[in-house]
């Protein structure tokens, strides 16, 4: 199993970074998600994929029960979908707005900035 | 609660502001509140910590490394109030700048978010919560970016997004990996078991390590991943880039600092890597000023330069003697303040610039040291001190980096730094001699400033010229602060003493409720 | 989209959604729910509404500017920590009112910062969607 996750994180990360460097602002986006999903997949698989109870607390005790799972991976990968999600509307409209602009999603034509 | 008000004040004057954002007079009010409620407040923590050593809150009552931990040690507290007094003057200096369009669009509201983010990371006491408050600074920054502008300012906004994207991705894998072979993320608590960890396993750890370097180093801007800073800084208004320049690089250097001198264990490995990494920024980073024609990205390039010079300190981590390490984070933590003064200053004036001649080319300039007399000597001082003369702030900035070099026997480094100073002379006299000294062009248009807008304009310059200036002839307040901050960050027992954790890393008198599977 | 099959429907589901948000907001401290997927929710009811007819009549139908609402809901969320202050307790402790109601719900300050998080993201998210859908 751990061979199967580290395989699929590679191989997310490799066609985020292949959308990455391809010139249409869109696959930029695309690029983006897959990244963003590749850290979360990888928080997973190195926070132990095991089978284990859920860490709450029981009424009336002041620990969670033997063989919970940690929690810190979850709470993180769920932190970060929700920023990666707002990042990634913000990223759209800006991208949306640079089309409206330029009528390209081209970045090579886009570019402006040199000076 | 004190430690909080620093991340409140301003996400309140930001919620008040984007309420108000129709009234011009309520805006600017609420601007100006916000700035100085931040200040005050970032005054009073600072005393506090000085008088009573480390503040720690445990938010919501819940105890560390369980809940989240605000720590306000001396390092936090410091660069809090340098942060919260240059906000103050960049606020000041944008009244002046920033266009009503922007205003009403929330200028004001998204940098006090950023300043809130940048609080936040200043002052949390765990890696997640770094990550979250990092984050809440870029999208603000982002927004600030792009906003109201055409399509330079998209196209770098564009640019600017992916690699912070980038850099978030790595970072969170960074503690991802941690988190795996700690089961924690408070500092202090992954700090423990982090050194125990490393003895039988290093490579994860030092793995880990290099993801957040490599995140630290894009936001930081340190070669070679410094290239989208000199190529999206100089778009958008002087205010806008003034406060980035300030805030953003350096809370990448703060990450850096605190991450690598009180949570990961020492690695050699990374600590050589740093060591190139700084002499290769300080080197690009003034040789790419060079070739530049443009007032605002000569400056901009010099920022990655000056990043080497911090990020050195970080690496004489790297050095066998406590007493030389302790000396590096200092000079590497004055350097940090001295050059949050200094660039910020440099670029509120070529801003002022801008707005008086309408352009930032070095070409269309000149003249302006008998048309502006005063905007030229805050200038000088200024640039002056950013090339480390004595007796300004830079020198003794420079001074105590290049000892601790010496001391550490990083000669080849210690004489980059020394190099790289002298270069930079070179290119703040190109500067000079191009805006200031040259003749007028004869088409040149110069427009006059209201009393008003100049004033605003001016004063903020002036007064953080007369900081960087009273820092220079009064080094001991500031190096004894640095030298403070930079033992509060190497005493790890201490700190984790202060937010309540024995050196295993248990929770004093609490049940240990947080072991892994 | 210029649907009469789709906008009736739209018509009927929007109402759901929207309850179903405040449910999900109002059960969130110890079932699954909360400000963030209530939210949410809220945010699928107006976009579908404005795929139905237009981004201005969804605009109508929330009635506040959507920049409003996130100034408000942040503002919530920062404040709900204060009054734990009042009693002497630790910033953000939650606190809830001694009222024995009908149900499962407790009011308290965890609620009022749940109710900043709907705000929040229903503005955030609105305004992000709005300004893709028009022009």
């Amino acid at each position: 199993m751990l061979i199967v996750m580290a395989l699929l994180v590679g191989a997310l990360g490799a066609a985020a970074f292949y959308l990455l460097l391809a010139r249409s602002s869109l696959k930029l986006l695309f690029g983006l998600l897959l990244l963003g999903h590749s850290a979360n997949l990888l928080i997973l698989t190195s926070g132990g994929l095991v089978r284990a109870r859920p860490p709450i607390v029981p009424r009336g005790a002041l620990e969670p029960p033997a063989g919970h799972a940690d929690p810190i991976p979850q709470a993180l990968i769920l932190t970060a979908i929700v920023i990666s999600f707002a990042v990634l509307a913000f990223a759209a409209v800006l991208v949306k707005r640079e089309y409206d602009l330029t009528d390209t999603d081209d970045t090579e034509d886009m570019r402006q900035t040199w000076l | 609660m004190l430690v909080a008000l620093p991340i409140l004040i301003p996400l309140i004057a930001a919620c008040a502001g984007l309420a108000a954002a129709g009234s011009r007079p309520l805006r600017r009010a609420f601007a100006l509140l916000g700035a100085g409620g931040l200040l005050v407040a970032a005054m009073v923590l600072f005393a506090r910590v000085w008088t009573r050593g480390t503040q720690v809150l445990h938010v919501g009552g819940w105890p560390a490394p369980v809940g989240i931990t605000l720590v306000a040690d001396p390092l936090s507290a410091l660069m809090v109030l340098t942060a919260a007094v240059l906000n103050a003057a960049v606020t000041v200096y944008a009244l002046g700048d920033i266009d009503a369009r922007r205003q009403r669009h929330g200028y004001f509201s998204f940098i006090h978010v950023m300043l809130g983010g940048v609080c936040g990371a200043f002052l949390t006491g765990d890696l997640f919560n770094l990550y979250v408050w990092f984050e809440v600074m870029l999208i603000s920054s982002f927004v600030l970016m792009v906003l109201g502008g055409g399509r330079p300012q998209l196209e770098a906004g564009t640019k600017y997004v992916t690699l912070s994207l980038m850099s978030s991705a790595l970072f969170l894998s960074g503690v991802g990996i941690l988190s795996g072979i700690a089961h924690t993320l408070h500092m202090a608590d992954l700090a423990g078991r982090l050194a125990v960890a490393a003895v039988e396993r290093p490579w994860p750890a030092t793995c880990a390590a290099t993801l957040l370097m490599l995140a630290f180093g894009i936001k930081a801007a340190v070669f070679p991943l410094h290239f989208w800073l000199p190529d999206s800084y100089h778009v958008t208004p002087p205010a806008i880039t003034a406060v980035f320049a300030a805030l953003l690089t350096k809370t990448g250097v703060y990450a850096l600092i605190r991450v690598f001198g009180l949570v990961l264990p020492p690695s050699p490995y990374l600590f050589g890597l740093l060591a190139a990494i700084a002499a290769a920024t300080m080197l690009m980073g003034v040789l790419g000023a060079v070739a530049q024609i443009h007032v605002r990205r000569i400056l901009n390039v010099h920022i990655v330069s000056q990043i080497g010079y911090m990020v050195m300190g970080v690496a004489l981590l790297g050095a066998p003697d406590p007493a030389t390490r302790r000396l590096a984070i200092a000079a590497a933590l004055f350097y940090v303040v001295h050059n949050m003064v200094v660039k910020t200053n440099l670029l509120l004036v070529s801003g002022a610039i801008r707005a008086m001649t309408g352009t930032e080319l070095l070409a269309g300039l000149g003249g302006l040291a008998t048309r502006a007399p005063l905007t030229a000597c805050i200038f000088l001082v200024s640039a002056l001190s950013l090339a480390g003369l004595p007796p300004s702030s830079g020198f003794w900035a420079k001074l105590g980096i290049i000892q601790a070099g010496f001391e550490a026997r990083a000669w080849l480094l210690t004489l980059t730094a020394l190099g790289v100073g002298l270069l930079t002379l070179l290119s703040m006299l190109k500067i000079w001699n191009e805006v200031f000294w040259k003749p007028a062009p004869a088409d040149g248009p110069v427009i006059a400033l209201s009393p008003r807008r100049r004033m605003l304009l001016l004063s903020p310059a002036a007064a953080l010229t007369v900081l960087s200036v009273l820092i220079g002839l009064y080094p001991a307040p500031l190096l004894k602060a640095a030298r403070r901050a930079a033992d509060g960050l190497l005493d790890r027992p201490a700190y984790m003493a202060a937010v309540g954790l024995d050196a295993g890393g248990t929770p004093r008198g609490e049940p240990a409720g947080e072991t892994g599977p | 989209m210029n649907s009469p099959v789709f906008q009736a429907t739209t018509r009927v589901i929007t109402p759901l959604l929207l309850s179903f948000s405040l449910f999900m907001l109002l059960r969130g401290h110890d079932q699954p729910g909360g400000g963030f997927i209530g939210g949410l929710l809220a945010v699928t009811a107006f976009a579908l509404y404005a795929l139905a007819f237009d981004a201005r009549s969804a605009r109508r139908l929330l009635g506040v500017s959507p920049r409003l609402l996130t100034a408000v809901g942040l503002s919530l969320a920062a404040v709900s920590g204060v009054p734990a202050l009042w009693w002497g307790e630790p910033f953000m402790r939650g606190l809830w009112l001694p009222l024995a109601l009908p149900s499962e719900l407790k009011l308290g300050t965890v609620l009022l910062f749940d109710v900043g998080v709907y705000l929040t993201v229903l503005g955030s998210v609105l305004l992000t969607l709005l300004t893709l859908s028009e022009e």
